[in-house]
């Protein structure tokens, strides 16, 4: 996911204030939160398991990875499925409502410093008339290594 | 050649041929005068030539070609069979399953086959020079199709008549030979479609192979038959040519017995052999009722059984298991509803999904047979190698398991039985020393029980020497000097399971690559099964390992802890017991509490799995569910039972694969995931 493919298709969702946008290809469906069950001693951001059409599946919170304040949950809700090297994992958000066309020449690099995220989780950004979007490099959010390091740390 | 689609099944077809000639040699070391073996042998050694002839793989059927030949000759009782003989054909026996083995990769099963096929070429000719010929009547009978296969088409007494009474009403007989070409991959489509032009031209009245063998594909290139028939002959011909595929045909009158006028060398020459002996024309069509019967046998057998990919038996698993889950939400549904015609239509559901259950678990059983038989072959050449002499019995062989449980427990096994053979088993002069017979005796067995399998590997060797076991684990540091004195005698031969641990003085090609008997343990346990060694030192060892039928779906026992479920499998609870808070004794600082004698320790699975807690207050009875791990005890305390049930198990996939004490979760009725407890972690 190095280079960015000409007119990138995403799927934009909230947290908090910012849009990010992750690539359609990589995700499976957009579902509402119903019953998710926690998982014990695992990571902070693993919100836990749910039974999508008779799949475990596990759901990541995207606030908590990303180190920002924890939200109840709304009418908005959503969790993005999405399927990374053969796995699929939900994901929380705000909300996700839009699918934009990404130019590849409307793409920046990420900036040194965006909020408290880790630029390593960020392709680019892509402004788009008065949008600013938030590329993200999935791999990199959901990476089993990643995981790992981050549950040492827990 | 368009030959893909045809792949997999040749594949499994000469796994199953080389099974069967595997089975076959063993069995005939054991009694080398049985000739029924032989054919049996021979017969699939045949199949797997023709097939792989068929196929392309041309030194696949060189070589069984060659064994062919001195199975020919062991039946027909030129060569004897002796253990050197044996050798030779188990050896080829392993080039050909490598050379299978090759071309399901995808390679070209070629190989340098030179060394073994000298030998088979020394062994047929070694012993009797008369069999070079019959090796040239064999070969001739692949090359030259429409001469050598005559010599089969005589006619019985019925036949006879018919045919008579066709000659006198003026109808031509005539001997037709017909030679599909070579690369013909529909032989049966091809021989259908010759039988219909002739049954349109008049009628077959005998055909050598027969029917049903053509059928069942269980001829060459070619096929003789006789046709009554009112057409001339070189109609007849320019018709069978239209079939496609077909390489040639000869069109012959047929001559019958009673006139012998005919100067045709080939007719003479078949004459002789009917007129010559009578006795063995009625043999012929005996032999031929014979095999049209076991042909019809073979046929209903082979009607009973499809290959199904096991790809899609897991899909039709996933499906059931979705609708299980569903079942679960309309029996909740109807409840609540309380609509009479409803709750019967569901009633009915729940039953037939019951029964659907059933079949489709037992659709993917598979017998341990499929693991066990390669187990005879490599005891007796590892018996070979070290000079020992091991008789080997397998029982239960028919015993069932799931085959996702066969497909893992296999190298486990491997290691066990190596291991029992260098290690267990002495050598035959220290045996007699001992006072035991020289040969060593191993039992593999497999038997049902309850919800389990149990594999049992015994062995009459030397058992295993506890000093030396222990003294070894505290010098590997697997235990402490402390701890070995409280062993148990069982404890102690469980040590040699344990990480760490190998009591080989030296490593042996054999057993004792670096991986010890611990892997074995772990393979054992991931499976969800365990292991138990039994052992008297001189006597000899049993190893014991107890599988579950099935790993998909599983017996547990629900369990509340505040708001979530668990499910705690019922494999490894001993009982469930409800205790009040003040029987509750501590030590060391530890919870623990007198079970039935026993000083058990209490595992809080609330603080274990850290469960958000609501409430404060203590309750003044504990509920708790007793599990074990061996001779070991826990009571894991949850704060209320549900109920048994029997469950689905999924894994919590990649991204969660190492959670602390969970070992998978499952669907609940009511859509919930509930997790699965891993009590095996639980208890130290």
């Amino acid at each position: 996911m190095s280079e960015v493919i000409q007119d990138d298709k995403v799927i934009v969702f909230k947290l908090k204030d910012e849009e990010y946008g992750i690539p359609i290809e990589h995700v499976g469906s957009i579902e509402r939160i119903f019953n998710i069950t926690r998982v014990p001693r695992a990571p902070k951001f693993v919100k836990g398991v749910m039974n999508l059409r008779g799949v475990i599946t596990p759901i990541i919170d995207l606030r908590e990875r990303f180190g920002l304040e924890t939200l109840e949950q709304t009418e908005s809700t959503r969790i993005i499925i999405i399927h990374v090297d053969d796995k699929s994992i939900g994901v929380i958000v705000d909300a996700a409502n839009d699918v934009v066309d990404v130019p590849q020449e409307k793409v920046e690099p990420s900036p040194e410093v965006v909020g408290a995220v880790n630029a390593d989780y960020i392709r680019g950004v892509a402004k788009i008339d008065h949008r600013l979007l938030i590329l993200l490099n999935l791999e990199k959010v959901l990476s089993v290594e990643e995981f790992d390091e981050l549950s040492t740390i827990d | 050649m368009e030959s893909n689609q045809y792949l997999d099944v040749f594949i499994d077809e000469s796994k199953e041929n080389l099974q069967v000639v595997n089975d076959g040699l063993l069995e005939l070391e054991k009694d080398p005068s049985s000739l029924s073996i032989v054919d049996e042998i021979f017969r699939a050694a045949h199949t797997l030539k023709g097939m792989s002839a068929t196929m392309g793989y041309e030194d696949l059927s060189d070589l069984t070609h060659k064994m062919e030949n001195v199975l020919d000759a062991i039946r027909n009782e030129k060569i004897t069979v002796n253990s050197s003989v044996m050798d030779v054909l188990l050896d080829s026996l392993e080039y050909l399953e490598n050379m299978t083995a090759d071309i399901a990769e995808g390679g070209a099963g070629s190989m340098n086959v030179e060394t073994v096929v000298t030998q088979l070429k020394a062994i047929e000719k070694g012993e009797d020079l008369s069999q070079t010929e019959a090796t040239s009547a064999v070969k001739g009978d692949e090359s030259e199709s429409s001469t050598s296969s005559v010599e089969g088409l005589t006619v019985d007494q019925f036949e006879q008549t018919v045919l008579e009474q066709a000659q006198t009403d003026g109808q031509n007989v005539y001997h037709i030979t017909v030679s599909l070409s070579e690369d013909c991959l529909l032989k049966v489509a091809r021989v259908y479609m010759v039988f219909e032009v002739l049954e349109q031209s008049g009628e077959v009245i005998k055909s050598v192979p027969t029917v049903d063998a053509l059928e069942n594909e269980e001829f060459e290139n070619h096929f003789d038959l006789i046709l009554v028939t009112t057409e001339q002959d070189e109609e007849l011909k320019a018709k069978i040519m239209k079939v496609s595929e077909v390489r040639e045909v000869s069109i012959k009158p047929f001559e019958l017995e009673a006139e012998q006028s005919s100067g045709d060398k080939q007719i003479t020459e078949e004459n002789q052999t009917v007129s010559n002996d009578s006795n063995e024309q009625t043999e012929i069509s005996n032999n031929q009722t014979n095999d049209q019967s076991t042909d019809q046998q073979k046929k209903a057998a082979g009607n009973k059984t499809i290959r199904v990919n096991i790809e899609r038996l897991d899909a039709l698993m996933n499906l059931f298991e979705e609708m299980v889950i569903d079942r679960g939400r309309l029996e909740q549904i109807s409840e609540e509803l309380n609509h009479n015609d409803l709750k019967g239509t569901v009633e009915r559901i729940s039953r037939i999904s019951g029964d659907l259950q059933n079949i489709i678990l037992t659709m993917r059983m598979v017998p341990i047979e499929q693991v066990f038989n390669r187990f005879p072959r490599m005891v007796r050449q590892l018996t070979r190698e070290l000079g020992k002499d091991i008789d080997m019995q397998i029982e239960g062989a028919e015993t069932e398991l799931d085959r996702t449980v066969i497909d893992e427990i296999g190298d486990p096994l491997v290691h066990l039985i190596r291991n029992a053979v260098d290690h267990g088993v002495e050598m035959p002069e220290e045996r007699k020393q001992k006072g035991k017979p020289a040969q060593g005796n191993m039992l593999l067995k497999a038997f049902h029980s309850g919800n389990h399998v149990f594999v049992e590997i015994r062995d009459d060797g030397q058992g295993i020497n506890k000093e030396k076991v222990l003294n070894k684990a505290i010098e590997n540091g697997v235990v402490s000097s402390d701890q070995a004195s409280s062993l148990t005698d069982k404890q102690i031969n469980e040590l040699i399971l344990a990480s760490g641990f190998s009591t080989a003085q030296e490593i042996s090609d054999i057993s004792g690559r670096g991986v010890g008997l611990d892997v074995v343990k772990s393979t054992i346990e991931s499976l969800g099964g365990s292991i138990e060694i039994d052992s008297e030192y001189g006597k000899g060892t049993t190893f014991s390992i107890q599988l579950p039928l099935t790993l998909s779906i599983i017996s547990v026992m629900l369990v509340m802890i505040e708001e979530e479920t668990y499910a705690i499998p019922l494999s490894s609870i001993i009982e469930t017991a409800v205790i009040k808070r003040t029987d509750v004794m501590k030590a060391h600082n530890k919870e623990v509490i007198d079970f039935r004698g026993h000083i058990v320790p209490l595992v809080d699975l609330r603080q274990v799995f850290e469960v958000p807690s609501a409430k404060v207050e203590e309750e003044s009875y504990y509920s708790v569910v007793v599990v074990r791990k061996g001779d070991q005890m826990a009571g894991l305390v949850v704060d209320s039972f549900i109920g048994q049930q029997e469950i689905v198990l999924k894994g919590l996939g990649d991204y969660l694969s190492n959670v602390f004490a969970i070992s998978g979760a499952t669907i609940l009725g009511n859509g919930e995931v509930a997790l699965i407890v891993d009590s095996n972690a639980l208890i130290k």
